[in-house]
């Protein structure tokens, strides 16, 4: 073993993932203050802080340290750290079995990423970086594939790819909100790093399938995570599991940077990792605030599912606008900073389209039509989990007794809200930025590259005159808006009037006759049934046998990844350990044959050892 | 200064000109109908009416509501100005391109389907959820449609994927495929029916339903625009001839009528829809517009190879 000096990297990639840590935890943490209090007894306050200053320092470890070995131990940390995080509320034992799928999934992973390093250790002899990528150059292809798929399953864990996102559901929302927060906006952006660092950076360009497979993976991860967020009542399980559609999203840029990489054209890939890097950091702003405002809602109802909410526009106005933002950027309506993402992820697929040869140009033009679709049911979902949250009338007593949350809580989701906006109208610096982080990923020369001009307009350079200008943009909705509303209140109004909402002449609406998120998601469920399998159950409660007291109807989905990899892979587990079993029966008879048996053996092969 | 000109008179000119494509169509389905129907002014009353009428909020509604109309007619009139009508390129082209465009009419759906929610009326429910199932459904085909004129063109700026590139199979295609896309988004029959009130079939108009007066009025106005921008995005798709001749009036004249044409043709095309076919259950929306996604693949495939 080698002595364990290691240096820090201080490379654009790795500030600029530090950038993004600092740009969510610092908000999270502020709000934690109003968050925890009153939540928890001050002991497990003071806890919650240890945790969240070691959570945040070993993620901080992770993106900067330049030796392989210090980075699986802060690695380590991050997951160890995470777990007791998640397991924080060990009263419910549903945060108990959320950590134990969490720590399995995520030590599989950290499995593969210690066989990765040391097969790469076996040729470098080191495990610093620079070493290692001097001895990832002259390694064999079929070595380097291996390492490849190593580094793909273990930080593909990591980062939630599907199918090994089955943890980040159960885990992310057990967590206190502010830990889902960085949980979901940051944590799983290390895996991100990880994939650019040991990858892109470390490897270098490899075979054309490298990027394919990922773009793969990455489609249909934007596509199961959203059609599953759809399904979803349980507000920050909403969440989480459009966390698993966003890692595609950026993972589409990624894997797009490496196709090209592999066909030699730098333009066009570090414009990809631009644009995959661009949605990395607009995930964490508004996935961070996303559960930050969830968290709000959470410790002002004491409900997670939004089948109970309802009317909160009214009890907690500001909460109400700052999710508003949230769900526009993550649904990309311009001009917000989610919207400038997918544009540029989408023209990144429409430089694969043009300047590709051969059939994969194909396979993109159908790539950015799954990219327009996710972003479509992203829309919906978001209609669905504002709109049955904040809008109507309360449907329950919970949602009616709704309070404001205090101004810790608040500042910190007014931060993230004022983000979404900077992020979407400063799109040129922020591109100008990434640039550089890009450019030291790849090890390209982007001197003589430009992606905009004037500092205001974005114009990749994959075709003719390609604009887009946010700050335009928003100036024009902005004036738009305000002629609409001097058309709106030229002279000749009539006075308006309050009324009860149209309820057919019948009798009054109430709560109960309002759509709910079921009903909302219904069409999906139909129209996706083939790949969530839907089933109903029913259940007739009688007072005898010809009356029909209530009638009980639940409508689940099947869960497919569960049932048919998880499920059977376990089931194979358990019975290979009970075939196990039969070795030790408890008859001390065998044992003394075994401890015969093995004596007999070492003295036969002696000679072997 | 020329080009802040030509903003204000593309503005004024989809205002004015969108209300009527929406009386012809009607208009059309009548005579087919052998009815002796309205004028083809009759949106313009519709509009004068609405205008001067009072309205009515929900009780239990909030400011969504009252926000929604405006940024619903803000989101057609920010599309409007990307999609230039008369001359090849629109000035404010630096404000976004084609891909652009989508998400810019996200945006007002996004607003008016979240309204439609907060009047906590079932219909609005009912539309929001519709509208925004279609909706996600259209979006994939669009970006097909997109993708494959900006292939041919080069470039995924509007003036050059709609304007004057030569006729091939790839932008005909690609031109019904966005028939298909544009009848669902302009609620037209067989997706939608903008004729009817019925709770089992409406989308639209059950997203508006607590709507009245004035902010009514800003939301029709949208759809007009809308429908307009789409008119013609399948017009300078399929035909493209766009920049007007330099020449002598007569020139100017006939190609304006040429003009004026090609978007009466498409609004026979869909008043001929409309009558023709019945509306579809909501589940077969999903087929109608897995057809016009394979239409969409067929001519990305078409752009792909060339022809």
């Amino acid at each position: 073993m080698e002595n364990l000096t290691f240096g820090f990297l201080t490379d654009p990639l790795s500030l600029f993932f530090l950038l993004v840590i600092l740009l969510v935890s610092v908000p999270s943490a502020v709000y934690s203050l109003g968050y925890l209090k009153g939540e928890y007894p001050s002991g497990k306050i003071r806890l919650c802080w240890l945790l969240l200053f070691a959570f945040v320092l070993s993620m901080a470890l992770v993106v900067t340290v330049g030796n392989a070995f210090i980075f699986l131990i802060a690695w380590e940390i991050m997951s160890l750290v995470s777990y007791f995080l998640v397991v924080f509320d060990s009263t419910h034992e549903k945060a108990i079995q959320a950590g134990m799928i969490y720590i399995i999934m995520t030590h599989v992973g950290t499995a593969f990423l210690v066989a990765a390093f040391l097969l790469i250790y076996a040729c470098s002899g080191s495990f610093d970086f620079t070493a290692m990528q001097i001895a990832c150059r002259s390694m064999s292809l079929q070595m380097k594939n291996i390492v490849f798929l190593l580094f793909l399953v273990g930080f593909g864990t990591k980062a939630g790819i599907v199918p090994l996102h089955i943890w980040l559901p159960y885990a992310h929302p057990q967590a206190p909100s502010h830990i889902s927060s960085i949980m979901s906006g940051v944590m799983i952006k290390t895996a991100i790093y990880g994939i650019i660092r040991f990858v892109i950076f470390m490897m270098g360009p490899g075979p054309s399938w490298w990027g394919i497979v990922l773009l793969v993976l990455a489609l249909i991860s934007c596509l199961v995570g959203v059609i599953y967020a759809l399904m979803e009542h349980d507000i920050k399980k909403l969440l989480a599991y459009h966390s698993v559609e966003n890692i595609g999203i950026i993972l589409l840029g990624v894997g797009l940077s490496m196709s090209f990489l592999s066909k030699e054209m730098p333009y066009a890939a570090v414009f990809s990792l631009v644009a995959g890097l661009y949605h990395l950091i607009n995930h964490a702003i508004f996935k961070g605030l996303l559960f930050l405002c969830a968290g709000s809602v959470y410790k002002a109802t004491g409900t997670r599912d939004i089948e109970k909410l309802g009317g909160l526009i009214r009890k907690m106005p500001q909460t109400a606008v700052y999710f508003l933002f949230g769900s526009m950027a993550i649904s990309a309506l311009p001009p917000l900073n989610g919207f400038v993402s997918e544009w540029l992820t989408l023209q990144a697929f429409f430089m694969g389209a043009a300047g590709l040869d051969g059939g994969i140009r194909l396979f993109m033009v159908i790539g950015a039509a799954i990219l327009a679709l996710t972003s479509g049911l992203a829309a919906a979902c978001f209609v669905k989990a504002f709109g049955v949250t904040f809008l109507a009338a309360p449907r329950s007593r919970y949602a009616q007794n709704a309070v404001e949350s205090p101004l810790s809580m608040r500042v910190g989701m007014f931060f993230l809200s004022v983000m979404t906006v900077v992020f979407g109208l400063a799109a040129v610096l922020v591109v100008k930025l990434l640039v550089r982080a890009a450019a030291a990923a790849t090890r390209i020369d982007t001197g003589g590259m430009s992606f905009s001009f004037n500092n205001l307009i974005l114009s990749p350079q994959g075709g003719k005159d390609m604009y887009l200008s946010t700050p335009v943009l928003a100036l024009a909705l902005f004036v738009l808006g305000l002629a609409g509303f001097a058309v709106y209140k030229a002279p000749g109004r009539e006075k308006t009037r309050m009324y009860r909402t149209w309820d057919c002449g019948y009798y009054t609406l109430n709560a109960r006759t309002e759509y709910t998120a079921t009903a909302f998601s219904k069409p999906f469920r139909i129209a996706f049934g083939f790949f969530l399998l839907p089933y109903h159950k029913t259940q007739k409660i009688r007072d005898s046998f010809y009356h029909v007291k209530s009638f009980v109807y639940e409508t689940h989905t099947t869960m497919v990844f569960k049932k048919y990899l998880y499920d059977p892979a376990l089931a194979l587990i358990f019975k290979s350990a009970k075939s196990l079993r039969k070795m030790q029966p408890g008859s001390i008879h065998l044992y003394v044959l075994y401890i015969f048996a093995a004596a007999a053996l070492l003295l036969i092969f002696r000679g072997r050892f | 200064m020329r080009s802040t000109a030509i903003i204000f008179l593309q503005l004024f000119v989809y205002a004015g000109i969108s209300p009527f494509i929406s009386g012809l169509i009607t208009v059309i389905k009548n005579n087919i109908r052998m009815r002796k129907g309205q004028s083809v002014l009759q949106p313009y009353y519709n509009l004068a009416k609405l205008f001067s009428k009072g309205e009515v909020v929900s009780e239990t509604a909030s400011w969504i509501f009252r926000a929604a109309p405006f940024i619903v007619l803000v989101s057609s009139l920010a599309a409007a100005l990307l999609v230039p009508v008369f001359f090849s390129a629109s000035p404010a082209r630096m404000m976004g391109d084609f891909l652009a465009l989508m998400f810019v009419f996200a945006l007002g759906r996004f607003f008016l389907a979240l309204a439609a929610l907060d009047t906590g009326s079932s219909f609005g429910g009912m539309g929001a959820s519709r509208e925004m199932f279609i909706s996600s459904l259209v979006e994939p085909a669009l970006c097909l449609v997109i993708f494959s004129v900006a292939l041919q063109s080069g470039s995924t700026d509007i003036a050059a994927c709609a304007g004057s590139h030569p006729v091939s199979i790839a932008s005909l295609v690609a031109g019904i495929a966005l028939i298909l896309v544009t009848i669902a988004e302009t609620a037209r029959i067989p997706v939608d029916n903008q004729e009817t009130h019925l709770e089992l079939t409406m989308v639209h108009e059950a997203m508006v339903l607590e709507y009245s007066g004035r902010p009514l009025a800003l939301i029709e106005m949208a759809s007009y625009i809308k429908q307009m921008i789409w008119f013609l995005l399948i017009a300078r798709i399929i035909f493209p001839v766009a920049v007007p001749p330099s020449g002598s009036s007569a020139q100017v004249c006939v190609w304006g009528l040429w003009y004026a044409a090609r978007i009466g043709i498409i609004a026979a095309i869909t008043a001929l829809v409309e009558v023709s076919v019945a509306k579809m259950r909501l589940f077969r929306v999903a087929d109608f517009l897995g057809f016009a996604f394979v239409l969409g693949v067929v001519a990305a495939i078409c752009a792909i190879l060339g022809v």
